[in-house]
C-alpha cells in the first residue's frame, strides 16, 4: 500500500516538535498513539527520525515503536498528495456500487490505491466504512464527507480545490 | 422562528451544512429572527438532510431539502413540497421504542441544560444513592446484553470487575465501531454524547473504577468532536471529576482516538492498541475484567450498552427488560443499510423479523430491484437469502439460522450482487486487517481469497478445500476476525450455490 519511500523533515524542527509533544503527553496511560497522532497532525507524516526519541522517552526499544507505526494503516511515512480521496470499500458501499466508482476514479486518476498522482495533488486511499452505510457509497475528500457519491461530484470538489 | 437540523455527519454528507447557511441567509434577507439548533439524526437518514420547523409547538420536518427549497420554508411551510407533517407522527418514529435513542435528533448534543431537561443525569442521580453492588444487580435485572455483537451479559461482567480487588480498576468504551452496516454508535456519540458519558459515569460507580476511556476509531471526526466537546463540559459541570454531582466518589475519563485498525474493535487488541501497542489480539484468560488495561480489572463494553445504561437507571431495570424477546431483552437499534430504500436507525424491541424490516421498514431496494440478501451482523455476519427472512432477530434466534446479530447492522443486496465476489471480499478483508497472531486467520485469508479465486476459475475441487479452511479458521483463531470470517464466506457458499458451481461445471 505505501509505495512512497520514507520522508524526512528538517532534524531541529523534529527535535523541537518531538520534544514538545513528548512533554505534554508522554506522562498519559498509553502515551504511543496520542504522540504518533501528534507527530502525523504537525508534518502530515510520522518521520522515522522520531523512532529514536520516542524510544528513547517512554524507555521501549526502536523496533517497537516501529512496529506500532507500521501496524496502523492512518501512520504514513511520507506526506500524501495535496488532497487526499478516501472511498469506502465496505459491504454496504459496495452493494450501491462502490467499486464501479472506485475503478471509475483510479482510470480517471491513472492510479491505484495508496497511490499519489504524479503531479503530488491527489492521493486515493480505500477506506472500510465511515459509517455512512446508510447513504452509500461514501467518500471522503480531504475532510468533508459525501454520501451517495459520484464521480461527478467528487471531480468538482477537486477542481474547486485545485483553484 | 425555531429551526432544527440535523449536525450528523450522515446529513453533512448529504449537504446539511448549505442548506444550514441557506437557512442563515434567507432569514437575514428577509429580516426574520431566527434559532437554529444544530441535533443529532433522527436517523431517517433517507430523509436527510431532514430540517424540522416548530409549529405550535410541534417539530414540523421537511426533507430531503435541498438549497433551493429553503426560502419556501419561510413562506408558508404547509404547503412546502418536502413538508413531512409533524415527525412524531411519521411512521417510522410512531413504530419505534426510542429508549436508549430518546434525545438523539431531538436535542442539542452539546447542551447539558437540554439534556437534563429531557431526562439525562435522573439514572446517574438514582445511580448515586445505590452501592457498588446494587449497581451491579440493577444492570443484571435488566438483561442488558453487550450490543457490541457478541452478547454477553453486562451485568455479569460488571460483577466480575466489582468483585475483584485492585487499586485502580478502568471504564473502557469501545467505540471502534469498524463494521460496515453500522453506525448506532457514531449517531449516538455525536447527537447524544452526554448519555455515554453518563454511562461510563454509572459504570465506575457500580465496579469501583475511577478512570474510563472512549478508544474511538478515526474514521469518525464528527464523533471525536462531539464526545471531546462533551467530556470538557461534563468535567466543567462536576459530572466527572473527583467528585462526581456531589457524591464524593471519582470517575473522570478521556477521549483517545485509533489509528485506522478494524481488529481494534476486539476487545483485547483494543486494550493493547490503548496502551500503545500494535493491535495484536491477547489470549483469554486472563479475563480483561480481570487483567485489561495496563493489567487492571477493566470494564470494556460497546458505546450502545454504556448508552442505554443511563435510561435503564432512569426508567428502572424491570421497565428495560419488558421489551424484548426469549433472553434478548430491551431494545435493539437495528441499522438499515445498503442498497435500501429508506436506510437508518430504527430502535425496537428484540423480535422483529428480517423481513418486515427489510421490505416493510427498508421498502426493498434503492435500485428497486429485487432483494437478493442481506448481511446481518456486520462483515463477519451471514449472509441471509430472501427465503430465511422470517427469522426473528434476536441473538439466539440468529444463531439457530447459523447467522449473527452482532451489532444489529443489516446491509441490503439486490440481485446484482455476485455471491463469489463477496465472500472473496470476506476474505480479502480478513487478511488486510488480520493482526498476525494467529496463522488460520493471518495465512488462512490469503489462501481463502486464491481458493475461491480457483473456484471462479472453475476448480470444483476447491469447494471442498475452502469448506476445510473456514473449519480451520474457526476453530484455529483466538477473535472474531479469523474465527467468524467464514460467516460470511460459508453462507454465501451455503445459500447460493450456484454461483459457485456454473464454473466449475463448464470446466468438467
Amino acid at each position: 500500500m505505501r509505495q512512497t519511500a520514507a520522508a524526512t523533515v528538517p532534524q531541529p524542527a523534529l527535535e523541537d516538535s518531538a520534544t514538545r509533544i513528548l512533554s505534554s503527553l508522554g506522562g498519559l496511560e498509553g502515551p504511543l498513539l496520542p504522540i504518533l497522532h501528534a507527530l502525523q497532525a504537525e508534518f502530515g507524516f510520522v518521520p522515522q527520525q522520531a523512532v529514536p526519541l520516542i524510544a528513547d522517552h517512554l524507555n521501549i526499544s526502536r523496533a517497537e515503536v516501529a512496529g506500532v507505526i507500521s501496524f496502523y494503516h492512518d501512520f504514513r511515512a511520507a506526506p500524501a498528495g495535496r488532497h487526499v480521496v478516501r472511498v469506502c470499500r465496505a459491504e454496504a458501499c459496495q452493494s450501491m456500487g462502490a467499486n464501479d466508482l472506485a475503478a471509475r476514479l483510479q482510470e480517471k486518476l491513472g492510479i491505484g490505491w495508496g497511490e499519489t498522482t504524479p503531479d503530488g495533488a491527489v492521493t486515493l486511499e480505500p477506506v472500510y466504512c465511515l459509517g455512512l452505510c446508510a447513504c452509500g457509497p461514501a467518500v471522503q475528500v480531504d475532510g468533508a464527507l459525501m454520501g451517495r457519491a459520484d464521480i461527478a461530484r467528487i471531480e468538482d470538489i477537486l477542481s474547486e480545490a485545485a483553484e | 422562528m425555531k429551526i432544527y437540523l440535523p449536525r450528523d455527519a450522515a446529513a453533512r454528507a448529504l449537504g446539511a451544512d448549505r442548506i444550514a447557511t441557506a437557512i442563515r441567509a434567507e432569514a437575514e434577507a428577509r429580516g426574520i429572527d431566527i434559532t437554529l439548533i444544530r441535533t443529532g439524526t433522527r436517523g431517517m437518514i433517507w430523509l436527510e438532510p431532514l430540517v424540522e420547523v416548530e409549529i405550535d409547538g410541534q417539530r414540523h420536518g421537511f426533507g430531503p431539502m435541498l438549497a433551493s427549497d429553503v426560502p419556501a420554508l419561510f413562506d408558508d411551510p404547509a404547503t412546502h413540497p418536502r413538508a413531512l407533517g409533524p415527525v412524531d407522527d411519521l411512521d417510522w418514529m410512531k413504530r419505534q421504542t426510542r429508549l436508549t435513542f430518546a434525545r438523539c435528533g431531538v436535542i442539542d448534543p452539546l447542551s447539558l441544560q437540554d439534556y437534563e431537561a429531557h431526562g439525562g443525569l435522573a439514572g446517574l442521580r438514582r445511580a448515586i444513592a445505590m452501592t457498588g453492588q446494587e449497581i451491579v444487580d440493577e444492570v443484571k435485572t435488566s438483561g442488558l446484553r453487550g450490543r457490541g455483537g457478541a452478547g454477553f451479559p453486562t451485568g455479569i461482567k460488571w460483577q466480575t470487575v466489582h468483585d475483584a480487588k485492585a487499586p485502580q480498576k478502568y471504564i473502557v468504551c469501545n467505540a471502534d465501531e469498524g463494521d460496515s452496516g453500522t453506525f448506532a454508535d457514531r449517531m449516538i456519540m455525536e447527537g447524544d454524547p452526554f448519555t455515554l458519558i453518563e454511562g461510563m459515569a454509572i459504570a465506575g460507580l457500580g465496579v469501583g473504577a475511577t478512570r474510563g476511556y472512549v478508544y474511538l476509531r478515526s474514521e469518525y471526526p464528527d464523533a471525536i468532536g462531539a464526545m471531546t466537546g462533551a467530556v470538557e463540559i461534563a468535567r466543567a459541570a462536576g459530572i466527572l471529576g473527583d467528585d462526581v454531582l456531589g457524591s464524593g466518589r471519582a470517575f473522570d475519563m478521556d477521549i483517545r482516538v485509533g489509528a485506522g485498525a478494524y481488529v481494534c474493535g476486539e476487545e483485547t487488541s483494543l486494550l493493547n492498541s490503548l496502551e500503545g501497542k500494535t493491535g495484536v489480539v491477547r489470549a483469554k484468560p486472563p479475563l480483561p475484567a480481570l487483567e485489561g488495561f495496563l493489567g487492571r480489572p477493566t470494564v470494556v463494553n460497546n458505546v450502545i450498552s454504556l448508552a442505554t445504561v443511563p435510561v435503564i437507571f432512569e426508567k428502572g431495570a424491570q421497565h428495560y427488560a419488558d421489551f424484548g424477546l426469549g433472553r434478548s431483552r430491551g431494545t435493539v437499534t437495528l441499522q438499515i443499510a445498503g442498497n435500501v430504500k429508506r436506510g437508518g436507525l430504527f430502535e425496537t424491541a428484540f423480535g422483529i423479523s428480517l423481513d418486515e424490516v427489510v421490505n416493510d421498514l427498508g421498502g426493498g431496494t434503492a435500485s428497486g430491484r429485487p432483494v437478493k440478501a442481506a448481511q446481518v451482523g456486520g462483515p463477519l455476519g451471514a449472509y441471509l437469502p430472501v427465503s430465511k427472512f422470517a427469522a426473528p432477530l434476536g441473538y439466539e434466534e440468529l444463531d439457530a439460522e447459523g447467522a449473527l446479530l452482532g451489532h444489529a447492522g443489516i446491509v441490503i443486496f439486490d440481485d446484482g450482487a455476485d455471491m463469489l465476489q463477496m465472500a472473496r471480499f470476506a476474505m480479502e478483508f480478513c487478511a488486510v486487517e488480520s493482526c498476525g497472531k494467529c496463522t488460520p486467520c493471518r495465512i488462512g485469508a490469503v489462501r481463502g481469497v486464491e481458493t475461491i479465486d480457483r473456484i471462479a476459475q472453475g476448480d470444483g475441487a476447491a469447494v471442498g478445500l475452502l469448506t476445510d479452511l473456514c473449519e480451520t479458521m474457526k476453530d484455529g483463531s483466538l477473535c472474531a476476525l479469523g474465527g467468524f470470517t467464514p460467516f460470511p464466506v460459508m453462507s454465501a457458499l451455503t445459500h447460493f450455490p450456484d454461483e459457485f458451481a456454473p464454473a466449475k461445471e463448464a470446466a468438467e
